[in-house]
């Protein structure tokens, strides 16, 4: 490896202006590139070794293809990504091909990324073979049911096939095939939101015991913040194509600075009817804006309860450090913002009024009024489907995977 | 809580289904389920995929294939039994009287008629409205839902329009005529969470404003807490738990209402606080004819949950308190002592939830008191 020798401090993973940007063409015979759909625009984050980052954002915020443009599964338009020191967008054939092996992916559905024809010891034998490790078969066998037992998955499982297990199981099985080759970074994508309550915390569990025991560092993108909360040490969260709010995740959740952060965790139903009756609610206007026309200036002025005339819509705001007095501004503060982490780092927001918001100088209106004060750009910018179906289509959740 | 008064709008008593297949043991998906909704309530059936709530409303509805599908007990919609009654009778009753909101808003639209059809068929059908008068009404019931520039998405297909608000198309065609009943399936669980608060904000409005019954059929005991009156869990086909929002969320009794609960992590707890899953998975059950279905995954399962007693199953049993449950050894050892606790620790979370920092000051919206 051409790693350069790290101190304990550097972070494993580091992104820099990350871009990907998709082009919509359209056109019968020729395709002509129409514009951009900005997926993920000017992403800056890092992830220290043995730590957890959870993204979070809602669906069409580009949290996905992030993801995947770490370990190029999608080819960044622009941006870089340092892995354990190496410029991951550089290498090509086989160092590419080594550096994945210590990059691996937990995929969303199980069935869907599971070979329905494979059974499980040749699923888990696969990418040993393919990177050479394992050795031969008697200690591949040993291999195979060390994770078997890692995952909590019993022998027998070796002989069957995907659709033989329920989800959860089948979850188990993903997160076995992406430890298998021993990596040092697990980027799970949404990775228990198909799975039933339950369940869910069974996998939850498994991957905190994992990391504890293996010493990985992970990525967990999540729609539920919740979840994220559970295994995360610090959180990103995204909002059309870039971070607005990062911090230590006790640090986020107990005082969120960001306007749409806070909507995003009031909105976030809690299992508890007296946190429920007495919580306040954020609701936001409207819905995401389409991608390929995002706002301009900051890209959540047109549902902000919070805008203000000057700046907002025009001036792009920088993810800058914020450091306040923790006056419990908190949505829902179980734990006093003072206490600090284990894993530190700046409480960085992209707001030019969080100061002012912070402090109650700024009042945020209803969201009638934030429809109304937005007007056209409201109906325009919500769907965009009166002009152009094909760009209209992005904003759907499924255009993005 | 909230208008209690008069007859219960929708009463199930002992709701049965169940599936034949030719050469196969015939599934019971649904099996004795009892409950009714009195206008302006709104009841939730919560459970994990596969425990038969969807059924149970499709059922109600009677959505449900004629063919190798048995449909047993009794569900009366103001006091008219509606399984066995014909098609005819059903037609005129849907839509009008009682109305769903399903899941799936795009598969549930047809793509191929624009919106605005689709909400004065309705009208049309039901309402006897026609040309201007049915537009005019379709307009204000899109905008009543808060959706914006309504006539122009009158003319606009579902394709055409985002998830939220073809949700919210779906709840103003269900609401075309003020239907006395709402059978809400999952409404909510498709979408994003800032959209899942305007339907749930919304859903809230129409069911304090018009007195309709609400049954809500969700899996997320988040969105049961903030706005379900009256809770029913569902396991295998069958309620567990039936208690009242504030106790049921305060002292579950049944181990499977405490192992969800335990299982979900909550926005308002910290990192390092364990999750207790429940063991296995919902395919580990045993026929309820053979015990307690819950009994494999259980903790405190113990042998005479496993025994088959007195041809019946283990009964869903009343203890005084608006509760009922079906369990031979609960989480809280008896009723009477479960009482207290109850009001203790709804006492105590509630001091540390009124303690707790609120940006109550700078918020225009809250929803406090709209429940109680």
């Amino acid at each position: 490896m051409s790693t350069v020798d790290q101190a304990p401090g550097d972070p494993l993973l580091r992104v820099e202006g990350l871009q990907v940007h998709f082009p919509i063409k359209r056109g019968v015979l020729f395709d002509r590139t129409v514009g951009h759909v900005k997926a993920v625009d000017g992403v800056d984050l890092s992830v220290q070794r043995g730590t957890t980052y959870g993204l979070v954002g809602e669906s069409g915020c580009g949290k996905s293809t992030l993801g995947r443009a770490i370990l190029r599964l999608s080819e960044p338009t622009a941006g870089r990504v340092w892995f354990d020191g190496v410029d991951v967008a550089s290498l090509k054939g086989e160092p590419l091909r080594q550096i994945r092996r210590r990059m691996q992916m937990v995929f969303q559905d199980p069935l869907g990324s599971l070979d329905p024809r494979q059974n499980v010891e040749s699923l888990l034998a696969e990418p040993l073979r393919a990177h050479g490790l394992g050795g031969d078969k008697a200690a591949i066998s040993t291999r195979l049911r060390e994770l078997l037992d890692a995952v909590g998955l019993p022998t027998a499982a070796l002989r069957r096939y995907p659709h033989e297990f329920s989800g959860g199981q089948r979850q188990r099985i993903g997160i076995a095939r992406a430890i298998t080759v021993e990596p040092d970074l697990l980027i799970a994508d949404e990775p228990v939101s198909a799975l039933d309550v339950s369940v869910q915390a069974q996998v939850l569990n498994l991957l905190e015991e994992l990391q504890g025991r293996l010493g990985l560092t992970y990525l967990v993108i999540a729609h539920d913040l919740a979840v994220v909360r559970h295994i995360s040490d610090v959180v990103g969260v995204m909002y059309l194509g870039s971070l607005v709010e990062q911090a230590p995740a006790e640090e986020l959740y107990s005082s969120p600075l960001h306007p749409y952060t806070r909507s995003l965790m009031s909105a976030v139903p809690v299992p508890d009817p007296e946190v429920e009756d007495h919580r306040e609610r954020i609701l936001l206007a409207g819905d995401l804006p389409s991608p390929a026309n995002p706002p301009s200036g900051c890209r959540f002025h047109t549902r902000c309860p919070w805008r203000q005339e000057t700046r907002c819509d025009d001036e792009v705001p920088l993810l800058r450090e914020i450091t306040l007095t923790p006056t419990g501004a908190g949505a829902l503060g179980a734990t006093p913002a003072a206490v600090r982490p284990a894993v530190g780092g700046p409480h960085l927001v992209s707001c030019h009024w969080v100061e002012e918001i912070h402090d109650g100088r700024l009042q945020p209106k209803s969201p009638e009024e934030v429809a109304a004060s937005q007007g056209v750009s409201i109906a325009s910018g919500d769907t965009g489907h009166g002009t152009d179906p094909l760009i209209a289509g992005v904003d759907e959740p499924v255009g993005f995977h | 809580m909230t208008g209690t008064s008069g007859s219960p709008v929708l009463e199930v008593d002992d709701l049965a289904v169940q599936f034949t297949r030719r050469g196969e043991q015939p599934t019971r998906a649904v099996d004795g389920v009892s409950f009714s909704v009195a206008p302006g309530e709104t009841i939730g059936l919560v459970g994990e995929s596969g425990c038969g709530k969807s059924v149970t409303s499709l059922a109600i509805m009677g959505l449900l294939p004629q063919r190798g599908v048995q449909v047993t007990g009794s569900v009366r919609l103001d006091g008219t039994e509606l399984l066995g009654a014909g098609p005819r009778t059903l037609r005129t009753l849907r839509g009008k009287d009682m109305a769903m909101v399903f899941q799936d808003p795009l598969s549930s639209l047809n793509p191929t008629v624009t919106v605005g059809t689709q909400v004065t068929e309705v009208l049309a059908e039901h309402r006897d409205m026609t040309g201007r008068a049915a537009q005019d009404e379709a307009t204000e019931l899109l905008d009543r839902v808060g959706i914006p520039d309504p006539r122009r998405r009158l003319g606009e297909y579902p394709h055409q329009l985002s998830g939220g608000m073809r949700q919210r198309a779906l709840i103003a065609m269900a609401l075309a005529c003020s239907p006395r009943l709402l059978i809400a399936d999952e409404p909510t669980t498709a979408l994003d969470v800032t959209i899942q608060a305007q339907i749930l904000e919304l859903l809230r409005e129409l069911v304090q404003g018009s007195g309709t019954a609400l049954v809500m059929i969700t899996h997320d005991l988040g969105v049961v807490a903030g706005l379900c009156d009256r809770v029913h869990v569902m396991y295998a086909g069958r309620v567990i738990e039936t208690a009242d929002r504030r106790p049921l969320f305060a002292t579950p009794r049944h181990p499977y209402t405490g192992g969800l609960l335990g299982s979900v992590p909550r926005l308002d707890t910290g990192r390092g606080t364990p999750l207790t899953p429940i063991r296995g998975s919902a395919r580990d059950t045993i026929p309820w004819s053979q015990g307690c279905a819950f009994a494999p995954r259980c903790d405190n399962a113990e042998d005479d949950c496993l025994t088959e007693v007195s041809g019946s199953t283990v009964p869903l049993e009343a203890d005084g308190l608006r509760r009922e449950l079906r369990c031979r050894h609960p989480l809280h050892a008896t009723p009477a002592a479960a009482g207290a606790p109850a009001g203790a620790t709804a006492a105590s979370s509630a001091g540390a939830s009124a303690g707790s920092p609120s940006t109550g000051s700078s918020s225009w919206s809250s929803s406090e008191g709209q429940q109680s």
